[in-house]
This record gives structure tokens, C-alpha cells and sequence, in this order.
């Protein structure tokens, strides 16, 4: 044995010596459990591994993180980092490194990936359109202003979503417009423009691609786009929710995705109130509303659509609570740490992973028992994304 | 809770603002230094959701010394405090007491002190 360890032992010498001077070498591994964590404060990102509830690695100088949101190529190797200082950075999960950067806007929130992966589009508010980057060099391929009215304005662009076909719909938060852009030919887009309500803040599309649903903060309503049939225009869903009474404050605009959607229905957050609505995907009829306990911000279902977590704005953000969407009703009440301000399920959803920014904490918790798992430690922790979104259009 | 917590320390300010004569924005951070570490974490957390956590805007506009130069200094206590109907900005009246807010608003004019954390 001794002898066999000195007779090849001068090999590892030169090899220690190559991995320490060449770019880092990813070990062998899935990617389909991993994800990361913003920790928005300090401009980093953890890599995480859902399976051992465990921080794999670190990864800093992602600029200003305070709006961050995360798309991932196809293979579920890289994360498209959003920033809100329009900083792109394309993190290589498996090694823990950037593998690019870009600052593409002055004001980024958001972005998508094309349904054949090539494309990485950024949402921007300033200046305000979308653009779309070569996924794999972050080369600027195609540079869609949003402009609207007849004074050369552009709109801060929300609730951007990957349709089938590499198109994408996005939403004009001072347009007041829904619109689709084709970038099958992407030296060559194609934008079909839809009037929406007043003032969408954010939007959804549904996983089939079927319905946009955007959320309007200027009247109490929501613009459905059906994409099937967008010669039908936009419609408006859940007319005069709030009924006609006065609004309360909202200190945190809600954020909408396809999450939203589960048996059938989608679940919405009201605007200043505090209420969940529940609306019949289709008919579009109002099937209830869940009283809770502040305005809602994530309202999302579990991946088998049997519950759905909520968490709140400000003054209210140390709470959750859990619907079933069997009877739609509230069925928990949890205040897993102080600032919860985003919300990820595992993939199949046995698991769900919590970020505390005000205890610099992720709190994993058992969606069966709602009992808490494991906590993370993290620096100031917003956004949870992990690989499964990949996979899923809308995300 | 987070209300309970909040309407104390408002409650132990305004006592302290009351009965001290010295103008509020220069007493209260002398007098509430956690109570200034909690403001500091308001605006460049909360505020910074839609404002940017640097400041420089997001769907709410710029905070940063530039950008409010040739804003009034009352009408900005009055957006912080009312908010600005027919935008995103919602009333902070009920969170902040005046003399906070006047204190914010200074503390932006000169450029905001950075983050120390949430309150322990």
C-alpha cells in the first residue's frame, strides 16, 4: 500500500499545482437541486443545494442587488442575475464564478429566457423597454424602447414573461399597455401593442402560456390578455374589487407569476386591502376572497397547487400565512423571522425556503408539518431562486 | 408585533421631543440613537424597495442629494408623511412622527448615512 501511495504520489504535486492556477474546475454534479440566494445589501449571491438544505459557495460584485431577480439558462448551469443597477451577470453555478457581466441599463428589475434558451431578455426602467443578450456571450441582440404617447416618453417596462415562439410580454407600468414582442428574428422584432388598465405594476402568465393577467395599481381591476386569442384586446377581470372604498397604503408593490395559479384558479393579491382574490381561470369569475392579515406581496401556491403561502408588506412582513386551496381557507398563521421578503418552494414542493432579511437568516420549513427544517445563515437575504425555474415558462 | 415595537419607540420620542427644546431633527439623534438606526434601516430597506437601495430610484424616483435639490423642503416632509395620491407613494403617517420625517428628509439633502442593520 505504502509503496503504492510514494510511486504515484508525484503525480498529485503537478495537479494540485494546475488546479490552483487554472479557472476553478466544477466537480461532477447535477444542477437540478441547487439555486441561489440574494443577499441584496452586499451585492453577493450563495449558491445553495436544496437536497442538503446547505450553502455551497459565495459569489460577490453583482452590483446594487436591491430589486435582484434571477432567471437560469436551460441547462440550469448559470443564473441570470438581475440588478437594479442594470448590471447582468451571468453566474456559473457549478464553479461558483461569474462567467459574465454586463451593465445593459441605468434601472433593471427583472428579465426572461427564451423558450429555446439562446435569449436572455432584461425588463428595464431606464431607459425604459426590454433587451435581448445572446444567453451564452450577454451580446445585445436586440434593443426594444417602450415608447408610448406622442412625446417621445418611454414607460418603465413590469411583469415581463417568455412566451412559446421566443416571444415576450411585458407590461408598461406609465403606458398602460400590454405588449408582445416576437424575437424569433431577433435582428428583426415585431411588438404588437394592447391598451391595458391603469398603472400595471407587475403581471403573470399562466404555465400553459395561455393568459396574461397584468395587476393594475391605478383602479381596481386586473387586464387579461388571452394569447390564444389577443385579437380579443385586453379584458378587464375582477372589475371594482375594492368597491369602490379607500384604498390602504401599500408599502410594497405585490410581485405576480405563474405561482399565482393553482386548481384551476389564480390567487391575487388585492391592492390596499388585505385581501387574497380568487379568480376562475376562463370564466374569470370571482370565486372568493380571503380576508388576511396585511397586503399581501408573494401569493404563492406550492407546486401541487394544494396550498398557498402568503407573506406581506411592511409594517406586517414578519408573518405568513397558509391557504388551502380546497375550501380556500386560511388553515396557518407563522412568523418564521423579522422582514420576510420572498419565498421559494423545492421543486415537487416538500420543502420551502424563507428569507428573514432583518434576522440575516433562510428558514427552511416542512410544508407537511409547517414545522421549521434548518435555518441558513445569509446577510441580509430577498430573493430565493432555484434551478427548477428553468423549466417552467413564465419563470 | 413589528407595530407594537414601532409605536413605543414613537411613543418614548414623542415624549422626549415634547419636553426638549431643541429643535427635533438636532435632539432626536442624541436622544434615540436606536431609534436613528431604525429610521436609517426604514428608508434604505423599505423605502429602498421601490426607491433603490442606494437611492438612486427605481419605480419611485432618485433620493439622492442631486435629485431633490430643488424640491422644497416642507413638500417632501408632506409626500414622506402623506404620501402622493395617484402614485406608488404611500402616506408614512402612523410610522413616522413629523419630527422624523423632517429628520429624514434633512438626512437625504446631505446624503443618506448607510445601513447599521435592523434594530436588535
Amino acid at each position: 500500500m505504502l509503496h503504492l501511495i510514494v510511486k504515484y504520489m508525484w503525480w498529485t504535486v503537478p495537479l494540485l499545482l494546475l488546479s490552483a492556477c487554472a479557472t476553478p474546475q466544477p466537480v461532477l454534479r447535477g444542477t437540478g437541486d441547487l439555486g441561489v440566494v440574494i443577499e441584496r445589501a452586499t451585492g453577493q449571491v450563495q449558491v445553495i443545494e436544496t437536497s442538503g438544505r446547505k450553502s455551497l459557495a459565495q459569489v460577490s460584485g453583482l452590483g446594487d442587488l436591491s430589486h435582484a431577480s434571477v432567471v437560469f439558462s436551460r441547462d440550469g448551469r448559470y443564473a441570470y442575475v438581475f440588478g437594479r443597477d442594470g448590471g447582468l451577470t451571468k453566474v456559473d453555478l457549478l464553479t461558483a464564478t461569474i462567467a459574465k457581466r454586463v451593465v445593459q441599463a441605468g434601472n433593471s428589475i427583472g428579465g426572461a429566457v427564451s423558450q429555446d434558451g439562446r435569449l436572455v431578455v432584461a425588463q428595464n426602467y431606464e431607459p425604459g423597454g426590454i433587451k435581448a443578450f445572446d444567453a451564452d456571450t450577454l451580446e445585445l441582440v436586440a434593443d426594444v424602447p417602450a415608447d408610448y404617447g406622442t412625446e417621445g416618453k418611454r414607460s418603465k417596462v413590469v411583469g415581463l414573461a417568455d412566451l412559446p415562439g421566443n416571444r415576450f410580454v411585458y407590461s408598461l407600468f406609465d403606458g398602460n399597455e400590454i405588449r408582445v414582442t416576437d424575437l424569433s428574428d431577433p435582428r428583426n422584432p415585431k411588438t404588437q401593442r394592447y391598451p391595458a388598465g391603469k398603472q400595471p405594476y407587475d403581471a403573470l402568465v399562466t404555465p400553459d402560456g395561455r393568459y396574461y393577467i397584468a395587476g393594475l395599481f391605478g383602479e381596481d381591476g386586473l387586464s387579461m390578455l388571452d394569447l390564444w386569442q389577443p385579437a380579443q384586446g385586453v379584458r378587464t377581470i375582477l372589475p371594482g374589487y375594492g368597491r369602490g372604498e379607500q384604498a390602504l397604503p401599500v408599502y410594497k408593490m405585490p410581485h405576480l407569476r405563474g405561482w399565482a395559479v393553482a386548481a384551476g384558479r389564480a390567487y391575487l393579491p388585492a391592492i390596499g386591502r388585505h385581501e387574497v382574490l380568487v379568480v376562475e381561470l376562463g370564466s374569470w369569475k370571482e370565486v372568493a376572497r380571503i380576508p388576511v392579515k396585511s397586503q399581501p406581496v408573494f401569493v404563492m401556491a406550492r407546486p401541487d397547487g394544494r396550498e398557498v403561502w402568503v407573506n406581506f408588506a411592511f409594517p406586517d412582513n414578519g408573518w405568513m400565512q397558509v391557504i388551502d386551496t380546497f375550501n380556500n381557507s386560511l388553515v396557518d398563521t407563522l412568523q418564521p423571522g423579522r422582514a420576510i421578503l420572498h419565498l421559494e418552494f423545492t421543486p415537487k414542493g416538500e420543502a420551502v425556503w424563507i428569507s428573514a432579511r432583518d434576522d440575516n437568516k433562510v428558514a427552511i420549513y416542512d410544508t407537511g408539518t409547517r414545522r421549521k427544517l434548518a435555518e441558513l445563515p445569509a446577510a441580509s437575504p430577498s430573493g430565493i431562486f432555484f434551478t427548477s425555474r428553468a423549466f417552467r415558462t413564465g419563470f | 408585533m413589528a407595530h407594537g415595537r414601532y409605536r413605543n419607540v414613537f411613543l418614548a420620542s414623542i415624549a422626549v421631543a415634547a419636553a426638549s427644546p431643541a429643535s427635533a431633527q438636532d435632539a432626536l439623534p442624541q436622544v434615540q440613537p436606536e431609534r436613528v438606526r431604525e429610521l436609517v434601516h426604514l428608508v434604505r430597506q423599505d423605502c429602498g424597495s421601490c426607491h433603490g437601495l442606494t437611492l438612486q430610484g427605481g419605480l419611485g424616483p432618485a433620493l439622492t442629494p442631486p435629485a431633490l435639490r430643488d424640491k422644497p423642503r416642507e413638500s417632501l416632509i408632506a409626500t414622506i408623511l402623506g404620501g402622493r395620491p395617484g402614485t406608488p407613494m404611500p402616506p408614512f403617517r402612523g410610522i413616522v412622527v413629523e419630527e422624523e420625517a423632517a429628520w429624514i428628509v434633512d438626512r437625504l439633502s446631505e446624503g443618506f448615512p448607510a445601513d447599521q442593520g435592523a434594530a436588535r
